[in-house]
C-alpha cells in the first residue's frame, strides 16, 4: 500500500491461469521489483481453467510499461489489459458497520440512500451498510460520514471492464 | 501400455529430451528416481559434493554445448543448497531443469522431514517451476519444462516431485510437441521496426555495436559477424557477451563497462547511433544512467520486451529472435544495395585509434613478483586462445575477461549477472563433460576457489581433467580494491590469513599440484601444466598483491570518466555513486 498520485493511477485487468501459485507469482514480482500494489482481486472466472485478477497500481509511464511488460513475461499469465488506457467502468465493493443512535439512525440512511447504498443489517446500535461503485466515491462516502460514527470498513478492491464491445477473453 | 512409476517415466522423459548427461546429489526424497536411473545407461549421472556445485555444473555444461543443463536434488537441503545456482542461471539466462525431491503429497506442508516449499522459495529465481500433484501429469510438466527453459529468453524451470508421485504407476506417453496459450516467445522481429532500424544503422555517422549475452544464447554469432564486417563498425561486447565477434579482429574494441576499455567506452560515449543486440544495459555496462549514450540513438533488438526500455530508454525495439532478425537485416542492407557513409566511419576510426593508442590495457610488468595479468597473456599465449575458459568472480575475472581474447562463442564461461564466488570449479567440470577434447582451464582466486573446493573430489571420480589457474594474491581482491580506493584503505575483513597450501591440497584429491612464485617461471608451468593431458592441475601462482584492475569508471561515474592504471589518482567517488555497488 502507498500514497499514490491518482494521475498514475492504473487498474491492470488480468486473465491467467487458475492453477496453485499463480496469484503468488504476481505478487511476487511487486514485492520482488518494488512496484506499487494498491488493491488486488482475484476469483475465477465462467471458465473453469481461467481467473481472473484486478489490481490497481500506480507509477509513472516508464514503470507501468515495465510492470506490465514483466506482468505478461509470467508463464501463468494468459492475456492483460490496462484499463486505465481504455474507456473502462471501474466498480469496488464495500460493507461498512456505522454507529446509528438517536439522530443517526436517520442521518445514516439519508447518507446510503444518497449515495446509492443499501442497508444489510440493523441493530438498536448500528447500520450494516453496503455500497458499490469507483473507488473514489466510495472514499466520498467515507468521507462524508462523521469519523467516530465508523466502527468497520471492508473494501473489495478495485474490479473492471472495458465499456463498448471491446472484451478480455481468450 | 503398461503401467510403469513416477519414477521411470521421468527417467524416459529425460532419455526422450536427448539427456546425456545429469548432476545432482541423493536424498530419501529421490530415492525411487536414483534407483530407476541405477536400472539405466543412457544418461550419466555425476555425483557432486554440494548440490550447489551441481547447478553450476549443468549450468557449465549448458553454457559451453547450448544444451539444457539437467541437475536432480533432495527435498530440503537439497533444494535450499541449490538455490544459490538456481539464481546463478536465472540471471545469466541459462537453460536448466531443475527436478527436486518433496515430501509425499499428504505430508506437504505438515514440517516433514527434510520439508521446504521448494516453488515458494525457487519463485524469484526461476523463469517457472511446477508442483507434480497427479503422475498423469508428469511426463507433459516435463515436457513444458524443457521446453520453457530452451525457448525465448532461456532460464531455469524446477520441477518438484513428491515422493508419491514417484513411486505411483501410469502409462507412459511422452507428447510430441507442447503449445502453451499463455507463453509464446516472439522469434520474427517486426518488419516495419527492422526498416527504421536499417534506415538509422545506415545513416550513422558514429556507430557503435554493443552486443551482450543474448547473442551467445540464441547462437547468432554468425549472423553478428557478418552483420559487423557488412558494415565495418566498431563493436564492443558485455562480460556475457566475449567471443561472439572474435576479439583478435580489429573491428572488435574490447569489452565495454566498468572495466572494459577506454575506447569501447569512449566509443559508447561519443556515438551517435547505438545498435544494442542480446544485452540489457546493466548498471556494470551503463554507469550513470543519466551520462549513458548521451548523443546515441539506439536501437535494441532483444527476445524478450521487458529487457527494452527497462533502464534506458530506446528509439527503436525490436523484439525478436537475435539472429533471426539480424538476418532480416543483412537481408535488407544487401538486396537494397546500402553503405554506410565511408568518410564518416573513416573520422570514426581515426577518433577510436587515437583512444586505442592510449592501451588502456597496459601494466607494468615486474621481474620480482608475478602480475596476475601477465599470468592471463600467458594463458592465451600457451592454449593459443583456444581453451574453454571459466572464471570465478572478483579481481581475476576481469583480467581472464581482459587479456584471454575470445574468438568463439561459449568458450568463456562465467557468473555474470549473479556474480557467485564459487562459480567457476563446477562450471569447468561440467564444459570439461560436454567436450572431453578441448582444454578447459578455471581461472580462479584463494577467495573463490575455497567456496567449492570440494568438487576436487568429484572431478578425480568422473575424470575431468581441468587447468585451475588460481591467482594468489591472499586478498578477497576486489573487496579490497574497493577498500584501497572508497575506504582509505581501511581492509576490513579482506585478508585471507592461513590460507591451505594449495599444491598438498590438490594431491590430497588425487590431482597435481603446483606452486608458481617467479614471473619467469610462469610460462613453464603452463606447459607442464598442459601437456598433462589426462591430470587435473592446480596451479597455484603467488601474485602481486596490491595489484588493481583498471581502467574502471567508479560507480557513479559516466562512460568518459574512466581511470586508468597509474595515471589517475583514485579519488573518492561523489557520495550518490558510493550507494550503488
Amino acid at each position: 500500500m502507498n500514497n499514490s498520485d491518482n494521475s498514475n493511477r492504473h487498474m491492470i485487468s488480468i486473465l491467467m491461469e487458475n492453477e496453485a501459485g499463480a496469484l503468488s507469482r504476481v505478487a511476487n514480482l511487486f514485492s520482488a521489483r518494488g512496484y506499487n500494489i494498491e488493491s488486488l482481486t482475484v476469483a475465477p472466472t465462467d471458465d473453469p481453467t481461467l481467473s481472473r485478477l484486478t489490481l490497481v497500481t500506480s507509477g509513472n509511464e516508464q514503470i507501468i510499461e515495465q510492470i506490465v511488460k514483466q506482468l505478461n513475461k509470467l508463464i501463468d499469465v494468459v492475456k492483460l489489459i490496462d484499463l486505465s488506457e481504455t474507456d473502462s467502468i471501474e466498480r469496488e465493493l464495500m460493507l461498512v458497520k456505522t454507529k446509528a443512535v438517536g439522530e443517526q439512525r436517520a442521518e445514516m440512511m439519508r447518507l446510503s440512500e444518497i449515495f446509492g447504498g443499501h442497508i444489510l443489517d440493523v441493530t438498536e446500535s448500528t447500520y450494516t451498510i453496503e455500497l458499490t461503485g469507483p473507488g473514489g466515491k466510495l472514499d466520498n462516502f467515507l468521507n462524508a460520514v462523521e469519523k467516530d460514527a465508523i466502527l468497520e470498513v471492508v473494501r473489495s478492491g478495485a474490479t473492471g471492464i472495458a465499456r463498448g464491445q471491446k472484451a478480455l477473453h481468450v | 501400455m503398461e503401467p510403469i512409476t513416477g519414477a521411470e517415466i521421468l527417467v524416459r522423459c529425460l532419455q526422450e529430451e536427448g539427456v546425456d548427461c545429469m548432476f545432482g546429489y541423493p536424498g530419501g526424497a529421490v530415492l525411487h528416481i536414483y534407483d530407476a536411473l541405477y536400472a539405466q545407461e543412457k544418461i550419466k549421472h555425476v555425483l557432486v559434493r554440494h548440490e550447489q556445485a551441481a547447478v553450476h555444473a549443468a549450468e557449465g555444461y549448458a553454457r559451453a554445448s547450448g544444451k539444457t543443463g539437467v541437475v536432480l536434488v533432495t527435498s530440503g537441503p537439497g533444494v535450499t543448497n541449490a538455490v544459490t545456482g538456481i539464481a546463478d542461471a536465472y540471471m545469466d539466462s541459462i537453460p536448466l531443469v531443475i527436478f527436486s525431491g518433496q515430501v509425499p503429497t499428504a505430508l506437504i506442508g505438515n514440517d516433514a522431514f527434510q520439508e521446504v516449499d521448494a516453488v515458494g522459495i525457487t519463485r524469484p529465481c526461476v523463469k517457472h517451476n511446477f508442483l507434480v500433484r497427479d503422475i498423469k501429469n508428469l511426463a507433459e510438466t516435463v515436457k513444458k519444462a524443457f521446453y520453457i527453459a530452451s525457448t525465448g529468453r532461456p532460464g531455469p524451470v524446477l520441477i518438484d516431485l513428491p515422493k508419491d508421485i514417484t513411486i505411483g504407476k501410469a502409462e507412459f506417453h511422452y507428447p510430441k510437441k507442447i503449445k502453451l496459450r499463455s507463453y509464446n516467445p516472439t522469434i520474427k522481429g517486426h518488419a516495419g521496426q527492422i526498416r527504421k532500424a536499417v534506415d538509422l544503422v545506415m545513416s550513422a555517422k558514429k556507430p557503435m555495436i554493443y552486443t551482450g549475452g543474448g547473442v551467445i544464447l540464441s547462437d547468432g554469432s554468425t549472423e553478428l559477424v557478418e552483420l559487423t564486417q557488412l558494415l565495418g563498425y566498431p563493436i564492443t561486447h558485455t562480460l556475457m557477451g566475449l567471443g561472439a565477434y572474435p576479439a583478435t579482429d580489429k573491428q572488435f574494441i574490447g569489452m565495454l563497462g566498468m572495466h572494459g576499455t577506454y575506447e569501447a567506452n569512449m566509443a559508447m560515449h561519443h556515438c551517435d547511433v547505438l545498435i544494442a543486440i542480446g544485452a540489457r544495459f546493466d548498471d556494470r555496462v551503463t554507469g550513470k544512467i543519466e551520462k549513458f549514450c548521451p548523443e546515441a540513438k539506439i536501437v535494441h533488438i532483444d527476445i524478450d520486451p521487458s529487457s527494452i526500455s527497462k533502464n534506458v530508454q530506446v528509439d527503436i525495439p525490436i523484439v525478436g529472435s537475435v539472429p533471426n532478425v539480424l538476418r532480416a537485416m543483412i537481408s535488407v542492407i544487401r538486396d537494397e544495395k546500402l553503405k554506410p557513409d565511408t568518410k564518416a566511419l573513416e573520422h570514426w576510426w581515426r577518433q577510436i585509434d587515437e583512444w586505442r593508442a592510449i592501451k588502456s590495457l597496459s601494466y607494468r610488468q615486474s621481474d620480482e613478483v608475478i602480475k596476475p595479468q601477465y599470468v592471463i597473456e600467458k594463458l592465451y599465449q600457451v592454449t593459443e586462445g583456444k581453451a574453454i575458459i571459466t572464471s570465478d568472480v572478483g579481481q581475476h575475472q576481469m583480467w581472464a575477461a581482459q587479456y584471454y581474447h575470445f574468438d568463439r562463442p561459449r568458450q568463456w564461461i562465467n557468473s555474470g549477472g549473479l556474480g557467485t564466488m564459487g562459480f567457476g570449479l563446477p562450471a569447468a567440470m561440467g564444459a570439461k563433460l560436454a567436450f572431453p577434447d578441448q582444454d578447459v582451464a578455471c581461472v580462479t582466486g584463494d577467495g573463490s576457489i575455497q567456496m567449492m573446493l570440494q568438487e576436487l573430489s568429484t572431478m578425480k571420480q568422473y575424470y575431468t581433467p581441468v587447468k585451475i589457474v588460481n591467482l594468489n594474491n591472499g586478498y578477497l581482491g576486489m573487496v579490497r580494491q574497493w577498500q584501497e580506493f572508497f575506504y582509505q584503505k581501511r581492509y576490513s575483513m579482506t585478508y585471507m590469513e592461513a590460507l591451505p597450501n594449495f599444491v598438498m591440497l590438490a594431491e590430497a584429491y588425487g590431482h597435481v599440484g603446483m606452486r608458481i612464485e617467479k614471473p619467469g617461471d610462469v610460462e613453464g608451468a603452463l606447459r607442464e601444466a598442459f601437456a598433462m593431458k589426462d591430470r587435473t592441475v592446480f596451479l597455484d601462482f603467488i601474485t602481486d598483491q596490491s595489484e588493481n584492475v583498471f581502467p574502471m569508471i567508479p560507480s557513479g561515474g559516466g562512460q568518459n570518466e574512466m581511470l586508468l592504471a597509474e595515471r589517475d589518482e583514485m579519488v573518492s567517488t561523489h557520495e550518490e555513486g558510493m550507494v550503488l555497488v
